[in-house]
């Protein structure tokens, strides 16, 4: 028997690009409570990134980080690179505050803190006041180049570019003393490196906060992709109250919506419309949603327009949105094991760093004896020779007395003080003597101590080993 | 420099990475769309989902990425080809920079002897006591005799058993500038002959020991250094008859009190039976000129505290102490 094949009927299909084309979005200015905040957050934390950089400390930077010498200067404290541990201390404190923040308050960084959605924010003033509000921009953007256009978009970049070029000259004046950078700059003496980086910094600048925007937010930003992991439902979320607000649809305001079956939504889409990221958080919490909570400003507005109940769109947290709790009851689920034991661990390590920092010994000493025999004296003294590599960590040539403890009869034959010079190390070679029979064969433990001859509390004891050969 | 043994394998490697990159391609190109079936409104239905499911219901949502995220990725291809013409990687092709680690190393000696020659090379120029009155040119020599020279003399220059102490005045070559100097830059091969068999007996031995001892007042007895002494002969014709030594050769000045293994009765014993063996390496090759000058100027300071004490306490407290400390010894 002959098979016959059966060939489907073919449909017609048509190639879907898998990557999408960017439909940029065009936010529309807001004012009102949360918009307020960003502001105050928008000042605040490029007061302290632009101004931190110019101020002075004991005839230096107040903070530098010197990176050809390996030294960071915050203010009082020199920082070697010994203290490393200290660096790792604050991404470990910086880490807890966002998960701990974020277990309380969802995004609270993304919307109000982050770099991103700070310069994202500037430039999109600048935007606004150049070309104009929203609908201007959709016109502008739309219509043909005209001198008119071409004009405002060079005014416009013109004036990132001078943000974004100031950002990075601020960012390398961390690393190289912003005064002499400033010569440089004005003199055209700018070295490779610095170079590189203003214009990379300022470049990066210019395009995250005036090209990309929430792009970074959105595809690039790791943090998206793990604080829901961190979210539970306590966890306060900017959210659309669906149950107040559906079905939505547009109305009169001197009809009574309830009896016309409609919820309190009037689906005027300005929440869509203020969103920096576009999205609509009526579809509920998305992973786009960066809390920034300009949609509650402006539906709140709308709300006072008509005449309605504030907080349609509210930060609440998604057990009291289901269970209809008040406030209180709200709160009082911040407290939760989780946000405890955050902020336990927080507490601890802040305290544990601030007592450490405290008690810095502003001197490092490091003992390495040196390899090979000791010596032996004709009278049967050992002597072990050891290299004290004393580190003054102060801004102040120091004066430091070494002694020797553990072993009795134990003398440094060439006891003289070292002078270390202000914020430098200096290797000292020492030599230690001891009596015969004093000590066992084999190695035998020896405290080095080292004291500021000027300052009771800067010493440091350092352990070594004084071998005795058979 | 061949990278491989055999020119085959460098054009294998090229070709792997060609196609590497070309698959990179590829996928990238097939991935960037789906064929999707028009629905009944004559629209392409959304790709919800990429097609794919696991464990029956799990399925990947098609969630695109941004269109410039793709021209990216084409950009990493783009610099990939361009750092293959660029840098070696492309099988055995050096790059057009002809970059290799061996020219960064030269690279960097070159500009760090650029950056610091000039603090070394002026010190050149000036003679050796001169620039041990220098501080600078202390407190760098102090540093290179740490990194260099403390293996074996110790990090106080007081040497140990077998490796001679640089801060006293006893010299088996000589301790004048130039010979250190030298002794820097072509290093010092002493060698004693084993003397046993020509000295005679184990008694024999021990008699010349003594005779040793009783040169330089150490505690000896009388009478078998007595007896030792005609045997010193064999001893003499490096060690002089008085026992001086002799720096030409690099003997031992056997008068003092100063030993380079031990000045007692079975180390010496031991010294003439096996004799000895010892070895400076020569440092030419290691380090540069100026700072072999440096190094002679440190080392020559060490022993003439006289001159080097002219030099600031406050600047250079390292001389001293060790000054203190060769007091305190002797």
């Amino acid at each position: 028997m002959k098979h016959i094949p059966i060939i489907p009927v073919p449909l017609d299909e048509v190639d879907l690009a898998l990557f999408e084309e960017r439909k940029k979005i065009y936010p529309r200015s807001q004012k009102g409570w949360f918009a307020s905040w960003r502001w105050v957050l928008v000042v605040i934390t490029q007061l302290m990134f632009y101004g931190t950089v110019w101020l002075n400390w004991n005839d230096r930077q107040a903070v530098l980080f010197d990176l050809v010498t390996r030294k960071f200067y915050i203010f009082g404290i020199v920082f070697w690179p010994q203290d490393f541990i200290y660096l790792a201390v604050l991404l470990v404190i910086s880490a807890l505050s966002l998960f701990l923040f974020t277990a309380v308050a969802g995004r609270l960084f993304c919307g109000y803190a982050c770099p991103q959605t700070v310069y994202t924010q500037i430039f999109l003033w600048v935007e606004q006041r150049v070309e104009g509000d929203r609908n201007a921009r959709i016109k502008l953007d739309a219509g043909p180049l005209t001198a008119r256009k071409f004009s405002l978009k060079f005014i416009k970049h013109f004036i990132w570019l001078a943000i974004a070029l100031w950002t990075g000259f601020s960012f390398v004046g961390y690393f190289t003393p912003i005064r002499q950078l400033t010569l440089e700059v004005a003199g055209l003496t700018l070295g490779p490196w610095e170079t590189f980086w203003l214009l990379f910094y300022g470049f990066a600048t210019y395009g995250n906060a005036g090209w990309m925007r929430e792009q970074v937010c959105k595809y690039m930003c790791p943090y998206a992709r793990f604080q829901s992991a961190m979210f539970d439902k306590d966890t306060l979320i900017v959210t659309y109250d669906s149950e107040r607000g559906e079905p939505r649809g547009s109305r009169n305001k001197k009809v009574d919506f309830k009896a016309a079956g409609l919820g309190a939504c009037v689906d005027c889409g300005i929440c869509v419309q203020v969103c920096p990221t576009g999205i609509d958080i009526r579809n509920g919490l998305q992973y786009e949603c960066i809390a920034c909570g300009l949609c509650i400003d402006g539906c709140d507005q709308v709300m006072d327009k008509m005449g309605y109940e504030r907080g349609l769109i509210r930060y609440t947290t998604e057990h009291a949105l289901v269970g209809k709790l008040d406030k209180q009851a709200m709160w009082q689920r911040v407290f939760r094991l989780r946000t405890l034991i955050y902020a336990a661990i927080l507490g601890l390590i802040i305290l544990a760093s601030a007592v450490s920092l405290y008690y810095h010994v502003p001197l490092k000493v490091d003992v390495i004896r040196d390899r090979g025999q000791p010596r032996i004296t004709e009278a049967g003294e050992i002597e072990n020779v050891y290299r004290l590599q004393v580190m003054n960590t102060q801004e102040s040539p120091r004066r430091y007395s070494v002694r020797v403890l553990g072993v009795p009869g134990a003398v440094i034959l060439n006891n003289a003080d070292i002078d270390v010079k202000s914020a430098t190390a200096r290797a000292m070679p020492v030599r230690v003597r001891v009596p015969p029979n004093v000590l066992q064969i084999g190695s035998n433990r020896i405290r080095f101590v080292i004291q500021d001859l000027d300052a009771e509390d800067v010493s440091v004891t350092e352990k070594a080993v004084f071998i005795v050969p058979r | 420099m061949a990278d491989f043994f055999n020119e085959w394998w460098g054009i294998g490697i090229a070709i792997v990475v060609a196609i590497s990159i070309a698959a990179c391609a590829l996928l990238l190109w097939s991935q960037s769309k789906v064929r999707v079936k028009i629905g009944t409104d004559g629209k392409p239905l959304p790709a919800e989902t990429t097609g794919h499911v696991w464990d029956g219901n799990l399925m990947e949502q098609n969630n695109p990425l941004p269109l410039w995220w793709k021209w990216l990725f084409y950009l990493t291809i783009v610099f990939a080809i361009g750092y293959l013409i660029v840098y070696p990687g492309f099988g055995a092709r050096q790059g057009s920079l002809g970059w290799s680690q061996v020219g960064e190393y030269e690279k960097e000696m070159k500009d760090g002897e650029a950056q610091y020659g000039p603090v070394f090379n002026k010190f050149l120029a000036m003679d050796i006591k001169e620039v041990a009155k220098d501080p600078q040119a202390h407190e760098i020599g102090q540093r290179l005799f740490l990194n260099t020279c403390s293996q074996c003399h110790g990090s106080d220059a007081q040497g140990g058993k077998g490796y001679p102490n640089l801060t006293d005045t006893d010299w088996l070559y000589g301790g004048d500038p130039e010979t250190i100097k030298t002794t820097l830059n072509e290093g010092r091969h002493g060698q004693m002959p084993p003397m046993g068999a020509v000295v005679g007996t184990d008694d024999d031995v021990r008699n010349v020991a003594n005779y040793v001892l009783s040169l330089s007042n150490s505690a000896h007895d009388p009478i078998k250094a007595a007896i030792g002494k005609p045997k010193f002969a064999a001893c003499a014709a490096c060690h002089g008859i008085d026992g001086k030594g002799n720096q030409v050769l690099g003997a031992p000045n056997l008068s003092d009190k100063i030993w380079l293994y031990g000045g007692d009765i079975n180390t010496i014993m031991e010294t003439i039976n096996k004799g000895r063996n010892n070895q400076m390496p020569a440092h030419k090759d290691i380090l540069t000129p100026a700072k072999i000058h440096l190094l002679a100027a440190y080392v020559w300071s060490l022993s003439n505290n006289g001159t080097a004490a002219q030099v600031s306490d406050t600047d250079v407290p390292a001389i001293k102490q060790i000054s203190a400390a060769t007091t305190l010894d002797k």
